[in-house]
């Protein structure tokens, strides 16, 4: 049985007055796909932060790979970073260089791959996102959906350990949600990783959750299988996956 | 309600201040530290030097002009029109040459440097570079602020060679002054207690622009908004600080090397 990868418990985080997780307690598996469900403004990407170390919680313990990510020195943060993949929300491509010199950056910055070994990743990773087409272009070059592959392929080019997904679908039509969902689905089980993803997006969960959780109030309200899931009478999740939100979020 | 506000901005500015002191703190930190992105640096200072050589081109000759052309006829009431190459060669190179051409760079590349790193906050690239275990501070902030500190004193040298030449030219016209007398007085005149305080100055005066850019871009708020704002208070705050340690130098300077 695969032993535990993401340990998150009892954490707190307020902005202000503003309480935006009021005591999250969770587990990933190691090859475990969850998907953090929530509407907008619940602590989704909030709890993703804090455990890359973007944001310090309030109160609680955060363990990654058996490493306590609050309590330790940022050099050796920096370690643990480097078996960490972050999708985020726009992707986050750096506008200054090429979607080649996006990828390789961190490899030339992180690793001591040579020339040649960092071009052949480069053009790895585009090809699993089918951009190969795409290694000379600009980011502002790119559209929605191709800014969000090219993101893709920077993430898992170091073939990290644990991959979190920011909002991966966001502002995608409901064709290309499915496409960036499904290579994330493919991605995941060709390099055997871990991942947690948070979203608002059935189609996205429907395609890569092993497992659900709904964020509500920056406290847990439902754990378990998306079948289960879409089957409760909560009049919150009931709202929540109602054929008018689905209308409305979905067409 | 006034006093009110006019109290709040005057908070506002001294907290700006107080963590522009800490962020500045910050970068002598790292700025020591490998990597040293020299490369990085390299591009910086030929993007910032591309980007600022024509409108400093311009500002240099026409310093020369208009203040040979101002000068003129007042030293020509005195009688001491004999004196203008002496005049225009020390007021540039002592005060208007740094001071105009840090005014005009800290508008051109403040703002920039602002807007670009604050437009990268906005959309998570900063964030994107901090969680790839690359320090983000080290390689857009250090990198920036040495390239502005060692870009504007060269920049500056350039200015003074063509306030010269403008205020040469404006003589000519005027006067019909020749270049081998108007230059005779030009180097007759220049000393090293000149020079040095007035490129001296204008490395702190790069610096200030380059750390001010940075910090107001890499803390800006969320938001399009934020960008704007940490672009046009960029252009404010540097100019202000520059014209701020302009008065502190000149004091300086005068004490160090009297002008005889």
């Amino acid at each position: 049985m695969a032993g535990k990868l993401v340990e998150v418990k009892d954490v707190y985080k307020s902005f202000g007055e503003q309480s935006v997780l009021a005591g999250v307690s969770l587990e990933v598996n190691e090859t475990q796909n969850l998907v953090i469900f929530g509407k907008s403004g619940t602590g989704k990407s909030v709890l993703l932060k804090c455990m890359v170390g973007l944001l310090t919680p309030d109160k609680g313990t955060i363990s990654i790979n058996g490493i306590d990510v609050l309590n330790i020195p940022l050099k050796e943060m920096n370690e643990l970073r480097k078996n960490i993949g972050f999708l985020f929300q726009g992707a986050a491509l750096y506008d200054s260089m090429s979607v080649r010199e996006n990828l390789a950056f961190p490899l030339i910055r992180n690793f001591n791959f040579t020339q040649k070994e960092v071009t052949q990743k480069v053009e790895r990773a585009l090809d699993m996102v089918s951009l190969s087409h795409a290694i000379d272009k600009m980011p502002s070059e790119l559209s929605g959906g191709m800014r969000k592959r090219v993101g893709l392929a920077r993430s898992i080019i170091t073939e990290p350990m644990l991959m979190l997904y920011d909002e991966p679908t966001t502002g995608l039509d409901p064709i290309t949600t499915k496409e960036i969902s499904k290579l994330i689905r493919d991605l995941q089980q060709e390099l055997k990783m871990t991942s947690i993803a948070v979203t608002h997006d059935l189609i996205c969960a429907q395609i890569i959750a092993d497992r659900v959780i709904v964020l509500n109030d920056g406290i847990i309200l439902f754990e378990g299988d998306l079948a289960t899931l879409t089957s409760l009478d909560d009049p919150f999740l009931k709202n929540f996956f109602s054929p008018e939100y689905l209308e409305d979020n979905y067409g | 309600m006034t006093s009110d506000s006019t109290f709040e901005q005057i908070r506002k500015f001294f907290n700006i201040i107080g963590a522009l002191s800490l962020f500045t703190h910050r970068f002598f930190m790292n700025v020591l530290k490998p990597p040293y992105e020299i490369k990085e640096i390299a591009k910086h200072m030929y993007e910032l030097g591309v980007k600022t050589f024509p409108i400093v081109s311009v500002t240099g000759v026409i310093i020369g002009v208009v203040l040979t052309l101002q000068s003129l006829p007042i030293m020509i009431k005195f009688g001491a029109e004999a004196f203008l190459p002496y005049m225009v060669t020390l007021s540039v190179i002592r005060e208007l040459g740094p001071v105009l051409t840090a005014l005009i760079f800290a508008g051109r590349v403040s703002s920039g440097i602002g807007a670009e790193l604050g437009s990268m906050r906005v959309t998570e690239q900063i964030d994107a570079m901090e969680v790839s275990a690359i320090d983000p501070f080290r390689f857009l902030v250090v990198t920036r602020v040495i390239a502005t500190t060692m870009i504007l004193p060269l920049l500056t040298v350039y200015v003074d060679f063509l306030a010269i030449g403008g205020g040469f030219f404006a003589s000519y016209i005027s006067m019909n002054t020749t270049y081998d007398l108007y230059m005779s007085q030009v180097v007759e005149v220049v000393k090293f207690g000149d020079i040095i305080p007035g490129i001296g100055k204008t490395i702190v005066f790069g610096f200030i622009v380059g750390i001010t850019g940075s910090f107001l871009g890499y803390t800006a708020d969320k938001g399009t908004e934020g960008v704007g704002k940490a672009s046009t208070t960029s252009v404010v705050y540097s100019s202000l600080l520059i014209l701020i340690f302009d008065m502190i130098l000149v004091q300086v300077a005068l004490w160090l090397w009297p002008v005889n």
